[in-house]
Order: C-alpha cells, then sequence, then structure tokens
C-alpha cells in the first residue's frame, strides 16, 4: 500500500494519501516523476491530504513540492512530522 | 480514447456552435425581474429560470460585463432559445438583439406599464411556443473539435494537485491535438506558478497579456487585504484538506493545463474566444462566478476537479466532477462523476484516468446527466467589479 506519494525527488514534502496515519508507523512513499518507493517513519498523527516532512526543516527554509518553492518555515520541522500552517506559512501577500 | 475522427451527438445552432443541451431559458435582467421570470419557468414546463441578484445601477465595465455575461448565456450553444425579461425596455432589447444575432429565437418583455402579471402571461405564451419548438430539435452527429471546454477546480486539496487535476490536464492535452477550443482562469490562484503559465504562452504578445492581467490582479488583492489571504486563499476547506500556502494550491492548480498544451490566447471575463487552443481567462477563483463566465464565453462542457468535495454546477453548463481523494469518494460520492483514486495507489495511470474522463466527457456530450444536473445545482453567480452607482 501506498501511504505518501512526493511528486518529484528533492521535494521537501510527501502528501499522505490513506486515512487514520499515526505516530510512529513506518510508511511507504511513491516518488512518482521517478516511479520509486522510499520508506519513513512518521513522528505526528497525520490526516488524509495533509503533508509530511521528508527531511529536517529549520526556520527560513524553503518548502518544495513539484520541484518549486511553495512557502517558508516558521518553526523548525524533523523528518516524519507534520508539516502544515503551523510551521510553513506563504512568502507571497 | 479519442482522435480526430471521434464524433459525439450534439445540438448545432444557427450560429453553427455545437451545444449539448437543448435547454429554454427564462433570463432576467435585473433582480426586480427574478418572480416574474420564475413564475413563467413555473407555468411552462421545460423552461427554466436563471435568477440573480444584479442588473440595477451599475455603470462603466462593470455594467459591460454584467451585459456580456447575460448575453453570452443566452447565446451558448446550449441553449435553444431564450425570453428576456427586464423591468424597462432598454436594457431588455439590448439583450435581446444581441442573443437574436445568434440566429437562434428570443423574445424580449418589460415589467414597466404592464405589472407582473400581465407580463408573466405575455411571456408564457412566448415560452410555451418556444420550448414545443425547441423539443423537436434533434441531436446530430457532430466532430470532437466543435466540442469546447473549461476547466477550473474547487475545495482543492492536496490530491487534487497530484489526482484529480493531472487528469484533467491529460484530457486537456488529448483534446488540445484533436482542435478543441479550452479554457482555464482563476487568475489570483496561479500565485507562485504564474512564471510557468508564463512560459507556456504562445508569443510575446500573449505573455505580456498574461502578465499584465496577473499583475493586476496582485495590485487589486495588495490593496484591499487584511491579511495574508488565510481562510481565503487558500480556503479553510483547503487547508483542512492540508494545502498550506497560496503557492501549493497554485502549482496543484496548474496541472490542469496538461503538459503539451499552448496558452493560445487571454480572454477578459465571459469574452468568446476566438479560435481553437487553450485560452486563459482573467477571472475569480470562486467556482460558481468562474464557470458562469466560462458557460458566458460559449464553452458548452466543464471539467471540475475537486478534492474536499465542492458540489457546484451551472443552469446551463454540464459540470462533471473529477475526484481522486479516497475519503471524498467515500462520503460525498454522489457528486462525482469520475473517481481516479486509484492514481494514488498506482492502480491506475495518468493516461487510464485521462481517457477515463475523455470517455465521461463524451457520454454527457451524448446526454448523459451529470451528477450536478441530477442533484439540480443550478448556481448562476455574475461577477461584480465595484459597487452600484
Amino acid at each position: 500500500m501506498i501511504h505518501f506519494v512526493v511528486h518529484e525527488e528533492g521535494d521537501s514534502v510527501g502528501t499522505i494519501v490513506v486515512e487514520g496515519i499515526q505516530s510512529g508507523q513506518t510508511l511507504t512513499g511513491w516518488i512518482m516523476e521517478q516511479d520509486k518507493t522510499v520508506e519513513l517513519a512518521t513522528r505526528s498523527d497525520i490526516p488524509i491530504g495533509h503533508k509530511i516532512a521528508l527531511s529536517d526543516l529549520s526556520s527560513d527554509d524553503t518548502v518544495i513540492k513539484y520541484g518549486v518553492d511553495i512557502g517558508r518555515v516558521v518553526a523548525p520541522i524533523k523528518a516524519g512530522e507534520h508539516l502544515h500552517v503551523h510551521n510553513v506559512k506563504t512568502k507571497r501577500w | 480514447m479519442i482522435n480526430q475522427d471521434t464524433t459525439f451527438l450534439g445540438y448545432r445552432r444557427e450560429n453553427g456552435r455545437v451545444g449539448v443541451r437543448n435547454h429554454v431559458i427564462i433570463l432576467p435582467v435585473d433582480d426586480i425581474s427574478n418572480a416574474a421570470c420564475e413564475a413563467v419557468a413555473n407555468n411552462i414546463k421545460g423552461t427554466m429560470a436563471l435568477p440573480h441578484p444584479y442588473g440595477r445601477l451599475q455603470f462603466g465595465a462593470d455594467l459591460d460585463l454584467h451585459f456580456r455575461t447575460l448575453i453570452g448565456t443566452g447565446c451558448n450553444p446550449n441553449v435553444a432559445a431564450v425570453v428576456v425579461i427586464g423591468i424597462e425596455e432598454g436594457w431588455t432589447k439590448k439583450i435581446v438583439d444581441s442573443i437574436a444575432a445568434t440566429g437562434k429565437p428570443v423574445l424580449g418583455f418589460s415589467i414597466e406599464m404592464h405589472g407582473d402579471h400581465d407580463t408573466i402571461m405575455r411571456a408564457s405564451r412566448g415560452a410555451r411556443e418556444l420550448v414545443q419548438w425547441a423539443s423537436e430539435k434533434q441531436r446530430e452527429v457532430c466532430n470532437i473539435s466543435e466540442l469546447w471546454v473549461s476547466t477550473k477546480c474547487g475545495e482543492s486539496d492536496t490530491t487534487s494537485g497530484c489526482g484529480a487535476n493531472p487528469t484533467v490536464g491529460n484530457a486537456f492535452d488529448k483534446l488540445y491535438e484533436v482542435g478543441s477550443t479550452l479554457c482555464f482562469g482563476e487568475t489570483s490562484e496561479l500565485t507562485g506558478g504564474e512564471q510557468l503559465v508564463a512560459d507556456r504562452c504562445r508569443s510575446p504578445e500573449v505573455h505580456a497579456e498574461f502578465m499584465r492581467m496577473f499583475n493586476r490582479y496582485q495590485d487589486m488583492i495588495d490593496r484591499h487585504k487584511t491579511s495574508d489571504l488565510s481562510e481565503s486563499q487558500p480556503t479553510k476547506g483547503n487547508i483542512a484538506g492540508g494545502l498550506t500556502t497560496i503557492e501549493e494550491k497554485a502549482l496543484g492548480n496548474i496541472q490542469k493545463i496538461g503538459k503539451k498544451c499552448v496558452v493560445d490566447g487571454v480572454l477578459d471575463k465571459a469574452e468568446a474566444p476566438t479560435g481553437p487552443g487553450l485560452w486563459f481567462m482573467d477571472s475569480s477563483s470562486a467556482a460558481a462566478e468562474m464557470v458562469t463566465l466560462c458557460a458566458a464565453s460559449g464553452y458548452a462542457l466543464h471539467f471540475f476537479p475537486t478534492g474536499q468535495g465542492n458540489v457546484i454546477g451551472n443552469p446551463i453548463v454540464p459540470v462533471i466532477k473529477i475526484c481522486a481523494n479516497p475519503r471524498t469518494v467515500r462520503t460525498m460520492g454522489e457528486h462525482v462523476d469520475v473517481d481516479t483514486s486509484g492514481l494514488l495507489q498506482r492502480d491506475m495511470n495518468m493516461d487510464g484516468a485521462g481517457d477515463a474522463l475523455l470517455d465521461m466527457m463524451l457520454r454527457t456530450a451524448n446526454g448523459r446527466l451529470t451528477a450536478a444536473e441530477a442533484l439540480g445545482h443550478r448556481e448562476f453567480v455574475l461577477t461584480r467589479l465595484y459597487e452600484s452607482a
């Protein structure tokens, strides 16, 4: 089963695509562009559709998805943690 | 799935355009004519009123857009005939004359000097004749290149960007190749990915015009914003679905124009394209506003990918919903026409998903009711540019 998908290699995040993911689970991810699978342990409960950090990120780091900048980190994030509006903000507006 | 010889059964109108529905609409010029229009639609079965809240004391570009939207709605090839009702004669006649230029039957009635009773009686007599005339229209074989298809996504989440939106992109790439007329828009929702769209423009002129429209919209947002727009763009629904920033939402949104389509031109709101290809329309990202504008530009079918489950429809244009979020498909399945959730488990590939959408497009064009049509979703929402005078 695929637990999360990554658009392309180099992205900072994966998207959870199944319901009920809990902290401590080992997840299988599918990198769509390169058609590869990876494994990663979660450090948070993450709802379907929400994102998991693939590596450690520090404040002011840029988050990459689709190979493109989608915002800046405003609180440190560890690999496997839930990445969302509590730790990432837009660089626009 | 489709090639240059693919056909569907459509209604060929007097001006040569092809529709996929055969509506007789009762169109109010203004808010205060809604009651008369609804009474006529109630009297004459098979007609449909399109009530809306505007049309009084508008002026300048905002009034031009009001007329363009109502006239475009009447001219849409999914509409066989039109009854227009307004409070006074002048603006009513302006809309009647512009729709009549397509060659389709259109009747106009104004309420002043008559009152609702007499207007409803006269308009009902006319509407009965039109609906009986329209009911004899037959579908005929039409080439796929004659089908105009627009797209806009709504209540997006992260599954939109990796499932439903690239499904539309795959279908758009295939439709572009057979010479269809296509449209996308949502100016503010390209923020963060605008360069990717600009790079796909056909010519330096189209590029410049696209960037002018994009920057104008950004300036408007900058002038009026009181925050970083979180909860508006992305919406609360988007955020609940896992989208974090406007940039992330925009990059998902842009998947709808596929990998091969070129942006051949740009359109003002409710403006009709002048040839085949992919057109960008400067437009709101609010679902009902955007779909209403596409319908007024003449598009006959709409692809609407959703993640969290937007339930929108349109009175005259079938809105086909595509969803890749398995939870939404499970909890809101009655709203979903094409389920592409298999993409996220590798049970389906993108080419297969695009073909599944094109198959549903042809079935819908041939007459199958969409989920939104069966559920009675007829959101008709006019875009306003500023206050009335």
